[in-house]
């Protein structure tokens, strides 16, 4: 088991969350979809750690865990508050912006 | 040689390929949430693979247990039953969105591929991964940090509670 | 006080600063008060000065100064240093003139506070005047070509703001002309002028390495410059101060000018600005004395122009325009005695012209305002019984411009053609000939003004009334000025009649500042002047004298009856027409030379139009049609958004990846 496989299996799960979060119409499920992605960084990490004998990645990845949790949390809390709006978690609803 | 370590990395690796893309593609969001869950445990595994046992412990019990209940909890209390497929955002998208990540993935394999010759890890020390050797780093190089995450913590906190209020 | 020559200039800025700035919101004789004063202050400063000059020996007397450096070129391509500062100096030259321009100035600043009273923007005017003061003395007391370049320009200036003073008020209903348009013609008539006094400095420069007056009269001296070199420059030089000086044929700006105020026609048009074209081709004359071509061409054009103008005032109609065309014939006369090497004989007309035609225009500013703005000879007549002084005032310098003994007129004259009967026979000709209809014209004016039956209508008769002291004490003071101003220069011949010898101040204090033909300088010339023939110069005393007196009373004939003129004018038909609409100058310059100009301008404009401003908006069109096709991608989808985020963070990312790897 060498690092390049787990930094290539790294990268696989980013690439799937990357097509999860353009692909998906639900707000939810594009949220699960940035942990995904936050998940296969932590992966990176960890291995970087492993590969140099430090703690500072896992350091890093306690943090990236931290910080991912509030992100959730707020993140729920906004798309709440857009359900209220609009009845649905469709992110296409939210297309004011446009010229 | 498929010895154990290789079986289990194959068979974890699966797992979490798997699920990730059941996440992805799955029509229901509790069915999502839950193929989430399931990887994130099994991305623990990994952790305790590499010898990292807190960062695993904590990944069951933060992630796994913390976040993805929440996410469920939104799900269940919003009663989101199915999504539907991608149609407004455009043809563009649609063909857009899986050529960019292929690309996505093909960059960055290849700076692994570019990057590392496929030597095999280390012999980790003793201390590699215990809670002692995280909390020592944590607590003196990373105190700032760890001081400043509290006090995010707590204003993620609030702001949730705001934004999700009906009336401010 | 000498050391102070350069407050000089300085003192009427002064004013300009008051008057310029808070002149609006001060009363009226406040406003007067800070503008004549800043004169006076300067003219006392003038007379300071003249005097420490005078105390000093008669061959060292001059006094330079340089203030600052202004423009410390370095080394040139010839290989001498080219640094011009900004220097004053002071020789008998700058001297008459300065004195002149200060003390004509001062009693002109005097007339203005009470002949402008009822005009609006009083402190507009007089911050203008004020600020010609300044740029006219910057001119007399420069020490090098180009600070007096900067007064030359800065008196243009001046010229254009206060011939246009009233912008709105049309001038001349046969052309069409209004104040703004007549200033305008000035200023650029002027700036034609310029444009050949920049390449006459440019080529001095060159071969010169100076502009420097005292450094140029020392390298001319050398004899070292080609002669083609200095006629050309000489021409140059002249076809500049033709411009300032109105002589052909940039002349045509000089009776549009009449559109400003009266006062500013006595001070510019007739005593000071034009004048500096005179000044600066006798302060240039080391330059002249080395080019007898050059010389000619100026007595040639000179003289041409004292007769041409002359011709043009018989029939003029309007006050102003006879006098304006009387300064033109006699910056002629002034011109023509240069260019036979008479340069004292120029100077000397110079000062008494000052006097007694600012003393005729400020008598003809008297009876406008007493005529409440009537202008037109034709409606005026018998007027001295209304204006006692402005007549008696007006009277005497029409007697000392038309040469008669005794006046100041007389003596500068008669010196002019002195000097060109030993020039050119032919210039002395013409010069007398104009001389007697000068005479002719100015006795026609007057008669007309001043005698006869009153022509106009009954009310402004009535209304008509002498000025006030304000306006009528400069004239007394002018007018003693043109009786005993000529005393300072009367010739050794006449001097001799009463057994006095030489008392010809003006000669021997000019003398030493200005190089005569053949570069001996004045004061030799002086001397051999002297041995002229005695009996030769008495007999040319009594043809002028001869010729006024006969000037005089052809026009007496002509005009103290009614219809004589007329019949006249019918007579001699297509003449009088062709006088009447001058020649039709300003007609030939409009076809030859303003029409082509208008149409290059047209092409120039269009230039600018379509493709200048093409260009601009074109730009401005091209972001607009950028935007309205780049707008499609504001979809208003975050997955869109998402896309693009993710396309540029790939490309990113690849550059980076194929940079570091190896």
């Amino acid at each position: 088991m060498a690092p390049q496989s787990m930094l290539i299996l790294s990268a696989l799960l980013f690439a799937i969350g990357v097509f999860g979060v353009l692909w998906n119409r639900g707000a939810i499920t594009i949220l699960m979809c940035v942990e995904l992605m936050l998940n296969a960084a932590n992966l990176a990490f960890i291995t970087f750690a492993r590969q140099f004998d430090q703690a500072d990645g896992q350091i890093y990845v306690f943090f990236i865990m931290t910080l991912a949790a509030a992100e959730a949390a707020v993140g729920l809390a906004i798309v709440i508050a857009l359900f209220r709006l609009r009845e649905s978690t469709d992110v296409d609803e939210l297309n004011l912006l446009k010229w | 040689m498929a010895t154990l370590e290789t079986v289990a990395f194959v068979l974890l690796a699966t797992l979490a390929v798997v699920s990730a893309l059941m996440v992805v593609f799955h029509r229901s969001p509790v069915i999502s949430a839950l193929s989430l869950a399931f990887n994130l445990v099994s991305i623990a595994g990994f952790y305790l693979f590499l010898n990292a046992q807190f960062i695993a412990l904590l990944q069951v019990i933060v992630y796994a247990g913390a976040i993805m209940v929440l996410v469920l909890f939104v799900i269940m209390l919003l009663s989101i039953t199915t999504e539907q497929g991608l149609h407004r955002s455009g043809r563009v998208q649609r063909v857009a969105a899986p050529l960019l990540s292929a690309a996505c993935a093909g960059v960055l394999v290849f700076a692994v591929a570019r990057g590392s010759e496929g030597e095999a890890f280390v012999v980790s020390s003793a201390d590699f991964g215990t809670v002692r050797q995280v909390g020592l780093e944590l607590f003196s190089t990373y105190f700032y940090a760890f001081e400043a995450i509290s006090l995010l913590l707590v204003v993620a906190m609030i702001g949730a509670v705001l934004l999700a209020k009906k009336r401010l | 006080m000498l050391k102070l020559i350069w407050l000089i200039p300085l003192l009427p800025v002064v004013g300009v600063i008051l008057n310029g700035l808070f002149g609006r919101r001060l009363p009226l004789k406040i406003v007067g008060t800070i503008a004549c004063t800043t004169v006076l202050l300067a003219f006392g400063l003038s007379v300071g000065a003249v005097m420490n000059l005078a105390a000093l020996p008669e061959n060292a007397r001059h006094f330079e100064t340089d203030v600052a450096t202004w423009l410390p070129l370095g080394e040139m391509v010839t290989g001498s240093e080219l640094n011009i500062a900004w220097g004053f100096g002071l020789d008998p030259l700058s001297a008459v003139l300065l004195l002149v321009v200060t003390g004509v100035g001062l009693l002109i600043h005097i007339y203005s506070v009470g002949y402008m009273q009822h005009e609006r923007d009083y402190a507009r005017f007089f911050t203008y005047l004020n600020l010609f003061m300044a740029m006219m003395l910057l001119l007399v007391l420069g020490n090098n070509l180009l600070v007096l370049f900067v007064g030359w320009e800065g008196v243009g200036l001046c010229s254009y703001l206060l011939i246009g003073f009233y912008y709105d008020q049309p001038f001349d209903k046969r052309t069409g002309l209004s104040c703004a348009d007549a200033g305008r013609k000035a200023f650029i008539v002027n700036r034609i002028g310029d444009f050949a006094f920049l390449i006459g400095m440019l080529y001095l420069a060159l071969e010169f390495g100076t502009l420097k007056f005292s450094e140029l009269n020392v390298a001319l001296a050398g004899h070292h410059t080609p002669g083609w070199l200095l006629t050309g420059i000489g021409v140059l030089l002249f076809f500049g101060a033709c411009g300032k000086s109105a002589q052909i044929p940039l002349f045509v700006w000089l009776p549009d000018a009449m559109a400003g105020p009266t006062p500013v026609s006595a001070l510019i048009h007739a005593a000071t600005m034009v004048t500096a074209g005179v000044y600066m081709v006798c302060r240039m004359s080391a330059l002249y004395a080395g080019t007898p071509e050059a010389m000619a061409v100026i007595a040639a054009v000179g003289a041409g122009t004292a007769l041409f103008a002359a011709t043009m005032g018989i029939t003029a109609t309007d006050i102003k325009k006879v006098l304006a065309y009387s300064t033109v014939s006699q910056l002629g006369f002034m011109f023509a005695a240069v260019g036979v090497g008479a340069y004292v004989a120029a100077i000397f007309h110079l000062m008494t012209h000052a006097f007694f035609k600012a003393l005729l225009f400020l008598g003809a500013g008297s009876v406008i305002h007493g005529l409440h703005g009537q202008q037109d000879i034709r409606k005026m007549g018998g007027l001295r019984a209304k204006m006692p002084q402005t007549f008696l005032t007006f009277f005497i310098a029409m007697l000392a411009i038309a040469g008669i003994p005794g006046l100041a007129g007389f003596f500068s004259k008669d010196e002019i053609l002195a000097g060109a009967w030993n020039g050119n026979k032919i210039v002395w000709g013409v010069l007398s000939f104009a001389a007697l209809i000068t005479a002719f014209y100015m006795m026609r004016l007057t008669w007309l003004v001043f005698f006869g039956k009153y022509r106009g209508d009954e009310k402004t008769w009535s209304k008509a009334h002498e000025s006030p002291a304000l306006m009528t004490v400069p004239l007394m003071v002018l007018a003693g000025l043109s009786i005993a101003g000529g005393y300072i220069g009367v010739p050794a011949v006449m001097s001799g009649w009463v057994g006095l010898g030489d008392v010809n101040i003006l000669h021997h204090w000019l003398a030493p500042a200005i190089t005569e033909a053949g570069g001996h300088g004045a004061a030799a010339a002086h001397g051999a002047a002297a041995a002229h023939d005695a009996g030769m110069e008495t007999m040319l005393i009594l043809i002028a004298t001869v010729v006024a007196v006969l000037g005089l009373a052809l026009a007496w004939m002509m005009y103290r009856k009614d219809g004589v003129a007329a019949t006249w004018a019918k007579r001699f038909g297509p003449v009088h027409t062709m006088l009447r609409n001058l020649y039709w100058v300003d007609e030939f310059y409009e076809l030859v030379i303003l029409r082509p100009f208008y149409a290059i301008s047209r092409v120039f404009a269009g230039f600018d139009r379509w493709i200048v401003d093409g260009l601009v908006n074109a730009t401005g069109v091209t972001a607009d049609i950028g935007g309205q096709v780049l707008k499609y991608f504001q979809t208003g989808l975050v997955r869109n958004y998402a896309l693009m985020f993710l396309f540029g963070v790939l490309v990113i990312l690849y550059y980076v990846v194929r940079a570091v790897a190896v």
